[in-house]
């Protein structure tokens, strides 16, 4: 029984080395960059030693341990992977839209590791994202953060091991679209505002239940049903998970942080938040956080008093910003919608790079592995020709967590793992803005018709 | 006395700028037209190269001088321009400016009108002058762009505007041209996808509708002037083109459906035919500059049309097909985001078309194309006086467009964007500091 028993102990240790392998690590000395930390400014000809995964060292001259392969980037700029706050490529669904409160169900269950676009991204520099639930419901489902190691077929491979829980909340008129498409609440933004209300109210009475019960000494007593749904909305108000909630006008943004503050939830990050920069005072006072468009506008009518300097409004009030793609499009070129920034205003290099680094990883509660080049965090990086502020610059390399997922130097054309063997070669898809801005009510068809997808976001 | 009355007039003169200050808030920006002269700049003409140090002389709406040696009007309002350079305004090959106005309001948007053939609708007609995204787009640099009709088989003639008038007539550029879509054999959008059987047919049955509609329109030129023709507008709005009078536009993507496209204008003879979309003309792009045909494409800043394609073919599009010795313009294709057109100019620079030619692309290029290049699309005497001042390379967004004229009128650098940016900067009030911003009730 005992040789048995450790037979299986060693089986488990095996199980786990071989899940530990599955995630490579990767050492390399990167020489003479122009390395743009964010935290510490841009620093020139330097160095970066990369020791298992980790940056273990920046600094001038530094020699290669044995065994540890020298990158030149003499003449190239080193930053710290992208991270977009708000995607949708990977996602094999994107809306569980049966219910306006799905708290119960998560994107971890429909990672799509064979998406073509997690290479598109990679491409541009991204290392990171956020795979949102869509914005049908007002309660949406749990996210995913993701680190894009493309090449494996295990879904479970891209996960951002330890990264905090978040979940997708959604104001405005996608949830009364589909409200009124059901003869259901809601259909304006009081019934928005009453529906988050009383599933706290629900959860709290649930709480309360299993309070008692826990409390209670009776032997005979029987526990409570167990209801995920509940438990996911006990455990937003415990401060364990962070809401990012899909909203646009200000008067909503602002209804969301009084409903918060009633039931004493810390935090919130507003996602596209088009009229954040109009009570930009009352966020940077609750401590809510935006992250953004760099430009996008007009679409739909909760967007048409919308201004392209909303990010620098933000961040000259004091709001912690960030700029994310929403899109399978311009999530390859996250840098260039960063760059924007100096024209809606003059934000330094630093603060646009934050935008797109070390804001949305605080944003996600990752920003002590990812977002900067410092001692100690995890080798996600991108190598750019140029600054990559500049709209001349192309992504040359890019790591996670020390391995190489992207050089331009070897970039074969057709980048797919899997094909789908009924498909014809030339398959041709003509691209439309729309189409790519639109996954956020991507699956809700049934409900709407095929017309929905005239509207975005 | 005297002196007393002088010392009056002189503080109320001194109090003027103070109420100009305060008047600030509230004050109107107009156009103003007139004559200008823009001093120590650095001139990008585009067709005539780089002038250091140059002058540029706008009178009466058009470029009346340009170079080193100007001798400036001495009723000009002279403007130094040192340390900045000027630009042609940039023309987008492709967008629905003006026509659409919020994307997901069908009340909106004004590019679709019902039925497959409906070539007589007039995208002029429809032009928005007072539309919020027009000051939004020239206030970076686009002062021109060409709207259009979208949908269906041949959905309406499309116009060059100016971003700047009253009215549709003040904007109008000076150009119109037929939109046809060239049936299809890609695999339709992201979330409509058809089997190939179902594209095969439906190509085939939009062919022959249009084809019938060509054929009409042949016949109709040859009998116009007969006595009994009964009025047939949709046909009658094709017959320019098949006389050689008006452009016809053909938006065409896949590479099959190119090289077919080029077939069909080669058997019908029309003569000023140009290819409009082209997502995957660098597939072809040999084929496409033996035929002669121009080429407007666009968005730059687009994804791949084949799974299977590299992650830059889009970008890299315009570079090829300009190597291979097509004339390039492109487009945006975009309505509200029309302002990115040098973005778009500016990816297409950086994946192999280079800077030159990209800036080409969206000037000179467009203007020909687009059939007005004898009045815009460079800075050149006698030119539309279509210009804008920057602080450095348009393309780069680190770079302010600072001065801004369309028809020679002084535009103001101001747009409903830029309008609540200074609103709310510092808003005012802020928080009231006194008691909580949002009231926290402990549950």
């Amino acid at each position: 029984m005992k040789k048995m028993k450790n037979i299986f102990t060693l089986l488990l240790c095996l199980l786990s080395t071989l899940a530990l392998a599955q995630k490579p690590k990767g050492d390399v000395l990167f020489k003479n960059g122009t390395v743009l930390t964010i935290t510490n400014g841009e620093l020139e000809n330097t160095d970066v030693l990369i020791r298992d995964g980790k940056i273990s060292k920046i600094g001038k001259d530094l020699r290669a341990p044995k065994g540890v392969e020298v990158v030149d980037i003499s003449g190239k700029f080193l930053m710290p992977g992208i991270i977009d706050a708000h995607s949708h490529i990977a996602g094999s669904a994107i809306n569980e839209g049966t219910s306006q409160v799905t708290s119960e169900v998560s994107m971890e269950d429909v990672v799509n590791p064979l998406d073509v676009q997690i290479y598109r991204a990679l491409a541009g520099g991204v290392t990171s994202i956020h795979l949102m639930h869509g914005s049908a419901n007002v309660i949406g489902g749990q996210n995913e953060t993701m680190k894009l190691r493309y090449g494996t077929t295990n879904p479970d491979d891209l996960r951002f091991e330890g990264a905090p829980r978040t979940i997708k909340f959604a104001l405005g008129e996608n949830p009364t679209r589909g409200g009124r498409a059901r003869g259901i609440q809601p259909q304006s933004r009081m019934g928005v505002e009453n529906m988050i209300r009383s599933s706290f109210t629900q959860a709290v009475a649930y709480e309360k239940k299993w309070e008692a019960y826990n409390k209670d000494t009776n032997p005979r007593k029987v526990a409570p049903e167990y209801d995920l749904r509940m438990q996911t909305l006990v455990d937003i108000m415990n401060g364990d998970i962070i809401v990012h909630c899909h909203s646009y006008r200000a008067d909503e943004i602002y209804m969301l942080m009084k409903v918060f503050s009633d039931f004493d939830i810390p935090t919130i990050v507003f996602q596209h938040a088009n009229e954040a920069y109009k009570v930009a005072p009352e966020l940077a006072a609750f401590g809510a956080s935006a992250s953004v468009f760099a430009d996008w506008w007009a679409y739909k009518l909760e967007v048409y008093y919308s201004t392209a300097y909303n990010a620098t409004i933000l961040q000259e009030n004091g709001v912690l910003t960030s700029i994310n793609s929403d899109s399978g499009e311009l999530i390859r070129h996250l840098f260039h919608e960063a760059a924007k920034t100096q024209k809606y205003g003059n934000l330094s290099n630093d603060a646009a790079l934050a935008m797109i680094t070390l804001n949305p990883a605080k944003q996600l509660g990752i920003a002590d592995r990812v977002g900067s080049i410092e001692e100690g965090k995890d080798a996600d990086i991108a190598v750019f020709d140029a600054h990559p502020l500049s709209i001349y610059a192309i992504p040359q390399m890019t790591y996670i967590d020390g391995v190489k997922y992207f050089d331009i130097n070897n970039d074969k054309s057709d980048q797919r793992i899997f094909i789908n063997p009924e498909s014809s070669i030339d398959e041709v898809q003509l691209f439309e803005k729309m189409d790519y801005r639109h996954r956020c009510m991507e699956g809700t068809a049934q409900f709407f018709g095929a017309n929905l997808f005239k509207h975005k976001h | 006395m005297k002196k007393l009355r002088i010392n009056i007039i002189a503080c109320l003169l001194a109090l003027v700028p103070m109420l100009i200050t305060a008047q600030e808030d509230d004050q109107v920006m107009k156009a103003r037209g007139g004559k200008f002269a823009l001093t120590n700049a650095k001139i990008y003409t585009v067709t005539n190269g780089v002038i250091e140090n140059g002058t540029l002389v706008i009178s009466n709406g058009i470029i009346e001088a340009v170079g080193t040696n100007v001798s400036i009007p001495a009723d000009a309002e002279v403007i130094d321009v040192e340390g900045k350079e000027i630009y042609p305004g940039m023309i987008d090959g492709g967008t629905t400016l003006g026509l659409a106005e919020i994307g997901s309001i069908a009340e909106a948007n004004d590019y679709r009108e019902f039925g497959a053939l409906t070539p007589q609708m007039q995208a002029l007609t429809a032009v928005n002058p007072n539309s919020v995204a027009i000051p939004v787009t020239r206030v970076s640099g686009v002062t021109t762009v060409w709207t259009m009709p979208r949908g269906g088989v041949l959905p309406g003639t499309a116009a060059s505007i100016n971003l700047f008038g009253y009215t549709p007539d003040q904007m109008d550029a000076g150009s119109k041209g037929v939109v046809m879509n060239f049936p299809s054999t890609a695999g339709g959008r992201r979330f409509r996808r058809l089997s190939p059987e179902e594209v095969k047919k439906r190509q085939e049955r939009a062919l022959k509708q249009v084809n019938d509609a060509w054929d009409k329109a042949e016949l109709y030129a040859k009998i116009e002037n007969a006595d009994d023709v009964r009025a047939y507008p949709e046909i009658e709005a094709l017959v320019p083109v098949v006389k050689g009078e008006m452009m016809l536009f053909l938006e065409v993507n896949a590479a099959k459906d190119i090289l077919s496209a080029i077939e069909w204008v080669k058997d019908r003879g029309y003569k000023q035919v140009v290819l409009t979309g082209v997502s995957e003309g660098w597939r072809v792009a040999d084929e496409i500059a033996e035929s002669g045909l121009s080429v407007i494409t666009g968005p730059v800043q687009a994804v791949p049309t084949r799974q299977s394609d590299s992650f830059d073919a889009a970008y890299a599009n315009p570079g090829l097909l300009q190597k291979a010795g097509v004339k390039v313009a492109i487009r945006t294709m975009d309505a509200e985001n029309v302002r990115n057109l040098p973005y778009h100019a500016g990816f297409a620079a950086a994946y192999g078309m280079g800077r030159e030619e990209a800036l080409k692309a969206i000037t000179i290029n467009a203007a020909e194309i687009l059939g007005i290049g004898d009045q815009l699309g460079s800075i050149e005497v006698g030119k539309k006086a279509n210009v804008f001042v920057a602080t450095g390379d348009p393309f780069e967004t680190s770079t302010k467009i600072t001065d801004l004229f369309i028809d020679g009128y002084k535009v103001p650098m101001t747009s409903r964007q830029i309008r609540l940016y200074d609103e709310f900067l510092n808003r005012n009030p802020q928080v009231d500091k006194t008691k909580n911003a949002i009231d926290i009730k402990k549950r």
